[in-house]
């Protein structure tokens, strides 16, 4: 028994409109300070929140294929970001766009075997300029706690093929992936689509008529088209692939993509996900009677309908480092340090702070000594990432550093009491009000001599 | 806790300041050099008779031998000094305790900056130690922008309005700076051009913001029983204070980003030191720390000189002019003078040196009796803060 107990997902605030590049729709732009660490951190946090079994994840599967470091463990960047315990087992997926769909299924399988195990999945798919690559894709998170039970859908069979194909590349020091041609695609992978479904349906014991949503995804979309054709599936029962408004999102996508049509399934429902890249993976679920507890408080829809739009190419194109830019008349940020990271570790990723326990005082940054009362090593941790909170007041900085200027700089007052500045990123700077409501964000602040500083901001409530 | 003070005790008896501005042709120990000649003329001593010294300065350079080594000291202490944008009167406080204790007899506060040659804009912040890369992020300019909508909230100014008010203490201290040979801007700016200058941050303008610049300043201190011996017209030290805040404003929001609790604190504490009683009445002219015109404003209200939610209107019935009832910036201050960290607590006091002997030439005030510097470091609730009160 096996089942996803709780899921989220997360579409950044930025939007490319593709008619400037030939194309109709916009595809999701992870901003400035965003990685497929941090994209995946904000789905996790969504399907964490208010988990009660939260102290039970003992393992964490991370799922990319744009890794923020290629050597370092970038799982550990999320789990310190959940602010989950440090006494797990921690393991990235990567290498194919398969990955997200590979790594839920690794956790079901360590979930029939009685463990609570976080899947998250995060891209940020960057394209040569002028390629489908560029334009079709799109960045995006999700994530899944899996474990023992039924919890909102429960596993019900799987299958999964690997062949040893060139299809997608990419080689170190190569900027961009690079694919053969589409019609190579097509003829390769429906066949390989039709296999691992038909085997997935009969470890199931359901056919494919009995299927209420097929969520299919890869990276030769003329390869899903064929082989739905063929099957003559049931157009209405074909999932959306958010191409439209996100992109496909990489090793995201089929974990996105499920998110969306879990956001929607009803109890008794099934699903079947797929995922073609390198071979495919492909699972059966069945929507329970525990869905409503499973689900997120923002579905993939929302997140989708809360963007800004105007996003130009050319920001676009320095936000990924494409195209070379001018400076600011101000120094590059020194690279932080190991040792006071590693100090404030669960301020730093987790947004940890104290409060006093002889007068009570939110204090962020965690002190020592309390700065209301003044009570030496009174202090208990307290997280703040999920506390509601709001501009207390504000500034448009136009002389600090920032891939977009300019900073928002904001007084951050919590409403179980604390205060903190920092940035606000995801905002207009002329909307921004006293007393609008914000929430925490984990970001790339920047990075500096190879190392990545994250740390947390505030944004305007999605 | 106690603060005792130094009334009276101690005496300035000679100064020196460079011309502040962009010398792309001056280093730092050119300026160093400069500073400590003129002092040494005004108070006619030589290097040999200097006892000690306290440096000042920011990010220029480390340890006395950035003194020792230009101007050749011969085996003499030379205290380094940091404290922020008040490192210069910093040097100068520790430089009168150590006359007033009776460990030396003369000794030399020298403050210097070289900002130009970073080539950025602003103040960079660099040489801070190894982060965990959790600061902020925030410019000088962003954080005392949050000042001036607090401000105006509070006390039900329209920002409008309280723009008119900000670029009416820009303009007053042109004014003043354009009287001044050595200011950085010698030239007084139209109140529309300051209303029009591009954006900085939140409402402040580039006009609104102090002068980057390299400088360098230098005061010598004795005993007051000593002063006559060197200068005919020396001036006293009244009262000398210096704060370090718990930085508490960027934590509690208590903090309402309308004062700077370290400027009251150590406004009370120096007039404490020096019997006064009521500021506004009793101080005839103030050098305060400038750095971007909601911070005079607010400063205004900090060291008494108007009642809490009245600075706006001082300052737009002209009480701070040149010629008005209590002169603050006569020098032109930070904005128009320039503002080499290291330098500018010691620069105030060359102020308030040439303005209670009489020798400020178009910009004199009329029969001074009590001046004020006033000198900050940080920013709005988390600062250190020095008020000093000099007189004749």
């Amino acid at each position: 028994m096996a089942g996803i107990l709780r899921y989220g997902s997360y579409v950044p605030f930025f939007r490319l409109a593709r008619k400037p590049l030939g194309g109709s729709g916009e595809r999701a732009v992870a901003s400035y300070d965003e990685d497929a660490a941090s994209v995946a951190v904000e789905a996790a946090r969504e399907s964490l929140r208010g988990f009660e079994g939260r102290e039970a994840v003992e393992a964490l599967l991370f799922a990319t294929t744009s890794a923020p470091y290629v050597e370092k463990l970038n799982a550990a960047t999320v789990q310190a970001a959940c602010d989950l315990p440090g006494t797990m087992l921690s393991a990235e997926l990567g290498g194919t766009s398969r990955a997200g769909l590979t790594g839920l299924l690794l956790g079901l399988d360590l979930a029939a075997a009685g463990r609570t195990v976080l899947v998250a999945a995060g891209d940020v798919v960057v394209g040569a300029p002028g390629g489908s690559r560029e334009s079709m894709g799109g960045d995006a998170g999700a994530a899944f706690v899996v474990g023992p039970g039924d919890g909102g859908a429960r596993l019900l069979g799987r299958a999964s093929t690997t062949e040893e194909v060139l299809d997608v590349w990419r080689s170190p020091g190569m900027p961009f992936a690079r694919q053969w041609e589409e019609r190579f695609g097509e003829e390769v992978f429906a066949p390989i689509v039709h296999d691992t479904l038909e085997r997935a349906l009969a470890s199931a014991g359901v056919g494919v008529a009995d299927l209420d949503r097929v969520v299919l995804d890869g990276t030769s979309a003329r390869a899903l088209r064929t082989f739905a054709g063929r099957a003559k599936l049931d157009p209405t029962r074909v999932a959306d692939d958010l191409a439209a408004g996100v992109g496909r999102a990489g090793a995201a996508h089929a974990p996105l993509m499920l998110a969306a049509a879990l956001d929607r399934a009803s109890p008794g429902d099934r699903v079947a996900v797929l995922s073609a890249a390198d071979g495919a993976d492909a699972v059966i679920l069945e929507v329970t009677d525990g869905i409503a507890k499973a689900r997120p408080q923002r579905t993939v829809e929302r997140w989708i309908d809360s963007k800004r739009a105007d996003l130009a190419y050319t920001t676009y194109l320095k936000w990924r480092e494409v195209l070379p830019f001018e400076p600011p008349r101000r120094p590059e940020p020194a690279r932080p340090a190991a040792p006071p990271m590693h100090r404030s570790e669960r301020w730093k990723f987790g947004f940890v702070g104290s409060r006093c326990q002889a007068c009570g005082a939110a204090n962020l940054p965690p002190q020592r000594v309390c700065v209301a009362c003044g009570a030496v090593d009174q202090m208990e941790p307290e997280p703040f990432a999920d506390a509601s909170c709001r501009v207390a007041t504000y500034t448009i900085d136009r002389l600090a550093y920032s891939l977009q200027p300019p900073v928002v700089g904001a007084v951050v007052d919590f409403e179980g009491g604390g205060r903190f500045t920092c940035q606000l990123t995801d905002v207009d700077p002329d909307k921004v009000e006293i007393g609008d409501e914000l929430e925490m964000t984990f970001r790339r602040v920047y990075t500096a001599d190879g190392v990545h500083n994250y740390f947390w901001k505030a944004r305007p409530r999605r | 806790m106690s603060s005792n003070g130094i009334k009276d005790r101690v005496a300035i008896v000679g100064m020196g300041c460079t011309s502040f501005g962009e010398h792309w042709h001056k280093s730092a120990s050119d300026l160093l050099v400069e500073a400590s000649q003129e002092a040494h003329r005004s108070a006619g001593i030589d290097a040999a008779q200097i006892d000690a010294y306290w440096l000042g300065t920011l990010s220029s350079g480390l340890s006395g031998l950035m003194l020792s080594e230009p101007l050749k000291i011969q085996y003499k202490p030379v205290t380094h000094v940091e404290n922020f944008c008040a490192t210069g009167s910093e040097a100068m406080r520790n430089a009168a305790y150590a006359v007033a204790s009776g460990a030396y007899d003369l000794v030399m506060a020298i403050g210097v900056e070289k900002l130009k040659d970073s080539g950025y804009s602003g103040l960079t912040g660099s040489g801070a130690p190894p982060s965990d890369g959790t600061e902020s992020g925030m410019t000088a300019p962003a954080n005392f922008s949050l000042l001036a909508p607090a401000y105006a909230k509070k006390y039900g100014v329209e920002l409008d309005a309280l723009k008119d008010v900000l670029s009416r203490i820009a303009y007053k201290n042109h004014a003043n700076g354009a009287r001044n040979p050595k200011a950085q801007y010698r030239k007084e700016v139209p109140l529309e051009k300051i209303k029009a200058s591009p954006k900085v941050a939140g409402m402040l303008g580039i006009m609104d913001c102090s002068g980057v610049s390299d400088g360098a300043a230098a005061a010598i201190l004795c005993r007051a029983e000593d002063a006559y011996k060197y200068n005919a017209n020396p001036i006293f030290i009244k009262g000398l204070s210096f704060v370090a805040g718990p930085a508490e404003g960027p934590m509690r929001q208590e903090y309402d980003f309308t004062t700077f609790p370290e400027v009251v604190a150590s406004a009370q504490d120096a007039y404490r030191q020096a019997q006064v009683t009521e500021p506004r009445e009793e101080i005839s002219m103030a050098e305060v720390h400038d750095c971007f015109t909601p911070t005079e404003l607010v400063l205004m209200e900090d060291l008494g000189f108007s009642g809490r939610g009245g600075a706006w209107q001082d300052v737009l019935d002209g009480r701070f002019d040149l010629s008005g009832a209590q002169p603050v910036n006569p020098d032109g201050g930070l904005k128009s003078f320039g503002h080499p960290i290291g330098a500018s607590g010691l620069r105030m006091m060359y102020e308030m040196w040439l303005q209670l002997r009489g020798e400020a030439g178009p910009r004199q005030i009329e029969n001074p009796k009590l001046g004020l510097t006033h000198n900050l470091g940080g920013g709005p609730g988390r600062c250190v803060s020095f008020v000093s009160v000099v007189g004749r």
